[in-house]
């Protein structure tokens, strides 16, 4: 048994500097989709000393559960992803090249000329691409082929890379003016708000943490965790993409934004794996109405969080999803707000403070 | 001691589509009856096969889950005593035309898949390859025949024969997967003679080219502890070189990816160094491909292993084996059980 | 019956947003339920019949969503942008009339595109009569479905979302006319079909069944040019599904429906769809797995606002369904 950090249930919590020291550690370290040990050996150190009930469980989620006080606990389950988008190594060509695919999806485009840090010691490698002088005018107007690239370790790698291991972009977290610069803010972002909350649950709730592993390929973790905590009702904390760049043509309107910087958390109407429950959806806005906290509704569409599996588990858990709105996600540099991760924090806290019985206790219905 | 060919082409003979497996599990009852304690049937049609543990209760289970379903086709219409059809499972409708098939209709029939001159086809349909739904199976009876023998949904078999080729190699149709079966029943005749304390549930899952249904229903019911799911994988051959197929007849294949936990890949992987069984780390970035795609996420989580059996010409009626590889596959997998304690378990951790 | 179709198709219902709709269907089995649920998805599921020593629990599937569209933009001269809820063709969307929950109606425009292009729905948007984004009555999220009025063409009825209303009318028809069943049987009006069978899933895993059938539409191959070609007509009778390209019916219930419906001297035809899938795979593959099956009435033109049935095939279905219930199911 460990000794359990006592905090007031009242305490809300704020992004400070081990906040953003415990992101950069989240976005430096390498998950991807399969193999999310640095990340889950991350994340069980962090809450060790503030979980009621913590396993490990077949698929490698981290399923972590803090108890409430009070009677009529509401069973909440929030669920953030461990792991990233990357590359696996399959084959080792004879001039101590790799060949590697891609894990999750990234687009082809975004690989040439990249740094690379490959299996679990992390040792760097670069995806060059061919020399502009020996291109032709024609080719150029081609994309690079992800299949013409390959991963270079140098020449005495030898041993210490084989098919199997995984690779990520190299980027490292920074901090610029009010954004941070990193790679896999989607979900490192999410993953921290998740132990923020865990540190700082309010009492009328029993918090079902569930860091998941592989919904880059296929919300695979979720579902397996939702079985296992059978929660009440659920809410996936992600990152989301917001394409709100300015339109070529000035006088055109970006009308597919998805999300904004600086807009504040993104909360879910419809994606392609989700229907959101509307109960929750109306929960959380009106939390951001009464408190002030600043919010966005993610455009309807395509993509889908851990909530795509969550909802349908056992005999339905109504769910909803809520993102950090991020630039540039699935790249090897994504952007965020610092100010938008501190209200999707403040927004979360706040409307887990606000469950009752009652939130759930009319039929699912429209607005 | 169990006759390897002789069981493989008795499973080949037997029919048993995804969805319509019965014929290929009666087969697999009487094969497996002496070789297990418990025989039932899932709701959706999957062979589960318990030979109990020697441990004491309550024991660990182990599931080996290998398909049984076939791919083939499907009636979807009736013209003038030609039959229509569609795929169950995928197959490239380029291999179809020549192909001799049985149709089971209120009868089995004999058929030949054909493909119509292209000036009855729309367009420029006969320049190409031919789509499925321009081609038929002709069973040369008259029209009114084929109307009284013949419904729409009745399914449609490849009719190859097996195929004895040098080097202890076989080809013929739905290889894919009933080798898996078959070093399934391998597993079970050696546990036999060996001690092993967990239960052995072994799975002949239905629906895996279609729904992956039997994987995800059979798993529910068990709850098995661990799952060796076996299946057939890419081997090199004409059009498949690159990082995806295995060397044929060199051993058999240790999938490696998401679908996998890593630590019962280790057991595997040690296991086969111990025995000296040659194996090939079969990489899977993504999904597998198999019914592991299922098993792992059935209840609360399952840990998974894939094995798989090298295969050439995948989906072809003439798809080639190395009976070496099922041998291998079905000695690694008794080699594994065997070996299984009753803390096993808390060893197969994702970190530690 | 018709009255009841006609208003289960004017009462709007995108997934996800089957409040109204399944309003409707409560009032509609009024007392004929022994008991009344829903569930946390929103599928209303009425129970009725105790299990008898020959009896099983049946679960009976109609899904109540429709497509339709959600807004995901308001431009600052009033146009709505939207994206589909389900499986939408541009090709049925240019000058069709939509009409919001709250009642506010809009059509659909288009970007000046080439003309012999293929529109995309990110080329269209919903003109609900503002003059600029202050003025809009809709915002982003808000939901809408098609409106086209019901038409009786005496034989054949035509109307947008009798996929699947037509099959909910006849599973609450069915129910009332259900007499004595062996059965413990569920009518499940499921959400959320068209976006991935998402109610059936959940309501499936709560009710585990033992055996289920899903009551839906499926494609009529009796169109000029029709391709692929596909062997269900209109009239032909309910059609007793085989496959589609969701799930493979249980054989055994599928022999075992034929030999009802012969027995009864109900018509009925047998189904191989290639394209479309239905609350059958959701009840299949619950849990260790249910037998299962499906009902099936043709049906043109589906996903367009004008879809067309044949009423003696729903009058069939409904008289197949109670067959089916009203006696012991063989799966041998």
């Amino acid at each position: 048994m460990t000794k359990k950090i006592e905090l007031s249930a009242g305490q809300v919590p704020e992004i400070g500097a081990s906040q953003i020291e415990l992101l950069e550690k989240l976005c430096n370290a390498t998950g991807v989709s399969g193999d999310e040990h640095e990340v889950r050996q991350i994340v069980l150190e962090e809450i060790k000393l503030v979980a009621d009930d913590v396993k490990v469980d077949a698929l490698g989620n981290v399923l972590a559960t803090r108890f409430g006080r009070g009677e009529q606990r509401v069973r909440v389950m929030l669920a953030a992803h461990m792991d990233e988008i990357g590359f696996m190594i399959v084959k080792k060509h004879e001039d101590a090249l790799f060949e590697f695919v891609r894990v999750g999806g990234i687009d082809e485009r975004q690989l040439p000329g990249k740094p690379v840090l490959v299996g679990r010691e992390g040792l760097p490698g670069v995806i060059g691409a061919k020399p502009i002088h020996m291109t032709t005018a024609k080719e150029r107007q081609n994309k690079i082929e992800q299949s013409a690239l390959r991963i270079d370790l140098g020449p005495e790698i030898g041993e210490k890379v084989k098919p199997g291991d995984r690779a990520t972009f190299a980027t490292r977290f920074a901090i610029t003016g009010p954004s941070i610069r990193a790679k896999a803010l989607d979900d490192r972002l999410g993953v921290a708000t998740l132990i923020e909350l865990l540190k700082h649950v309010p009492a009328g709730i029993d918090l079902l943490a569930a860091f998941t592993v592989q919904e880059e390929v296929g919300l695979r973790g979720a579902r397996v965790a939702a079985y296992a905590f059978d929660p009440d009702m659920a809410v996936a904390v992600d990152a989301t993409p917001a394409y709100d760049l300015p339109h070529w043509d000035e006088d055109d309107e970006n009308d597919r934004y998805n999300t904004r910087l600086d807009a504040g958390p993104a909360i879910y109407v419809m994606d392609r794996a989700t229907i959101p429950d509307q109960r929750l959806v109306t929960w959380l806005q009106e939390t951001a109405q009464d408190a002030g906290i600043p919010c966005q509704l993610r455009q309807p569409g395509g993509g889908g969080t851990d909530a795509g599996a969550i909802h349908k588990v056992r005999g339905g858990i109504p769910s909803v999803s809520v993102s950090v709105p991020i630039r540039y996600a699935h790249t090897a540099v994504n952007l965020a707000r610092l100010d938008d991760w501190a209200n999707t924090l403040r927004l979360l806290h706040t409307a887990l403070g606000r469950i009752t019985p009652d939130l759930l206790a009319v039929e699912r219905r429209g607005r | 001691m169990i006759d390897l060919i002789a069981h493989l082409k008795t499973m080949l003979s037997a029919a048993g589509l995804s969805g319509f497996e019965s014929p290929i599990r009666s087969i697999l009852q009487e094969a497996w009856a002496p070789l297990t304690d418990e025989l039932g049937v899932s709701k959706i049609g999957s062979l589960h096969g318990l030979k109990r543990g020697q441990g004491e209760p309550p024991r660990r289970r182990v599931l080996i889950s290998a398909h049984m379903d076939a791919i083939g086709m499907m009636v979807t219409g009736i013209q003038d005593g030609l039959l229509r059809f569609t795929q169950v499972g995928g197959i490239d409708h380029r291999i179809l035309p020549g192909q001799l098939v049985t149709v089971h209709g209120r009868q089995d029939l004999p058929g030949v898949v054909v493909q119509p001159s292209a000036h009855l086809l729309p367009g420029d349909a006969g320049d190409g390859p031919v789509e499925m739904k321009y081609l038929f199976v002709d069973v040369g009876l008259r029209p009114d025949a084929v109307d009284k023998s013949v419904r729409i949904g009745d399914t449609i078999s490849f009719a190859q024969e097996p195929i004895e080729l040098t080097g202890e190699a076989l080809a013929g149709h739905t290889l894919d997967n009933r080798v898996s079966v078959a070093a399934t029943t391998l597993c079970l005749a050696e546990l036999q003679t060996r001690v092993h304390t967990w239960d052995v549930w072994a799975v002949a899952s239905a629906q895996e080219e279609e729904t992956l249904g039997g994987a995800l229903t059979s798993p529910f019911d068990i709850r098995p502890d661990l799952a060796i799911v076996i299946d057939v994988c890419f081997a090199q051959g004409p059009g498949s070189s690159d990082w995806r197929s295995l060397p044929f007849g060199e051993g058999v294949g240790l999938g490696y990816g998401p679908n996998i936990h890593t630590a019962l890949y280790d057991l595997f992987e040690q296991k086969a160094k111990a025995l000296e069984i040659p194996y090939q780390r079969d990489l899977m970035p993504s999904m597998s491909g198999t019914d592991a795609m299922a098993v792992q996420v059935v209840a609360e989580g399952i840990p998974c292993m894939v094995l798989g059996i090298p295969l050439r010409y995948m989906h072809t009626p003439v798809e080639t084996v190395s009976l070496k590889d099922i041998r291998r596959a079905g000695r690694l997998m008794a080699a594994v059980i065997a070996d299984l304690a009753p803390d096993t378990l808390e060893k197969i951790q994702w970190e530690g | 019956m018709k009255s009841l179709i006609q208003k289960l198709v004017e009462t709007p219902g995108p997934s996800g947003f089957e409040y109204a709709i399944r309003d409707v269907i409560h009032e509609a089995i009024g007392e004929h339920a022994d008991e009344i649920r829903v569930d946390a998805l929103g599928s209303l599921i009425a129970r009725k019949g105790t299990k008898t020593e020959q009896g099983l629990r049946v679960m009976i599937s109609a899904h109540i969503d429709e497509i339709g569209l959600m807004v995901t933009h308001v431009d600052e001269h009033g146009f709505v942008r939207f994206t589909n809820i389900g499986g939408i063709s541009p090709l049925t969307c240019y000058g069709g009339r939509v009409v919001f929950m709250d009642g506010t109606r809009g059509v659909i425009g288009l970007d000046g595109i080439e003309r012999d292009k293929m529109p995309s729905l990110t080329d269209m948007f919903i003109d609900v009569g503002a003059t600029s984004k202050a003025d809009c009555p809709v915002k982003v999220g808000d939901v809408c479905g098609f409106e086209r009025p019901f038409l009786d063409l005496g034989k054949r009825m035509v109307a947008k979302s009798l996929d699947d209303r037509v099959a909910a009318a006849v599973a609450v028809e069915a129910l009332k006319r259900l007499g004595s069943t062996p059965h413990e049987v569920h009518f499940v009006f499921s959400t959320q079909e068209e976006v991935g069978l998402r109610g059936a899933t959940t309501a499936a895993y709560g009710v585990d069944p033992d055996v289920g059938f899903a009551v839906d539409v499926t494609r009529s191959g009796d169109t000029p040019r029709s391709n692929p070609k596909m062997a269900t007509a209109l009239g032909a009778g309910p059609a007793i599904k085989v496959r589609d390209s969701s799930f493979i019916a249980d054989p055994r219930l599928v022999d075992w429906m034929v030999q009802s419906a012969q027995a009864a001297g109900i018509p009925y035809q047998m189904e191989v769809l290639e394209a479309g899938g239905t609350d059958g795979r959701a009840i299949q593959l619950t849990r260790g797995g249910v037998p299962a099956g499906c009902v099936s009435i043709a049906c043109r033109y589906i996903h367009s606002p004008s879809e067309m049935v044949d009423s003696d095939d729903v009058e069939n279905a409904v008289r197949l369904l109670v067959k089916l219930l009203s006696e012991p199911i063989r799966l041998t």
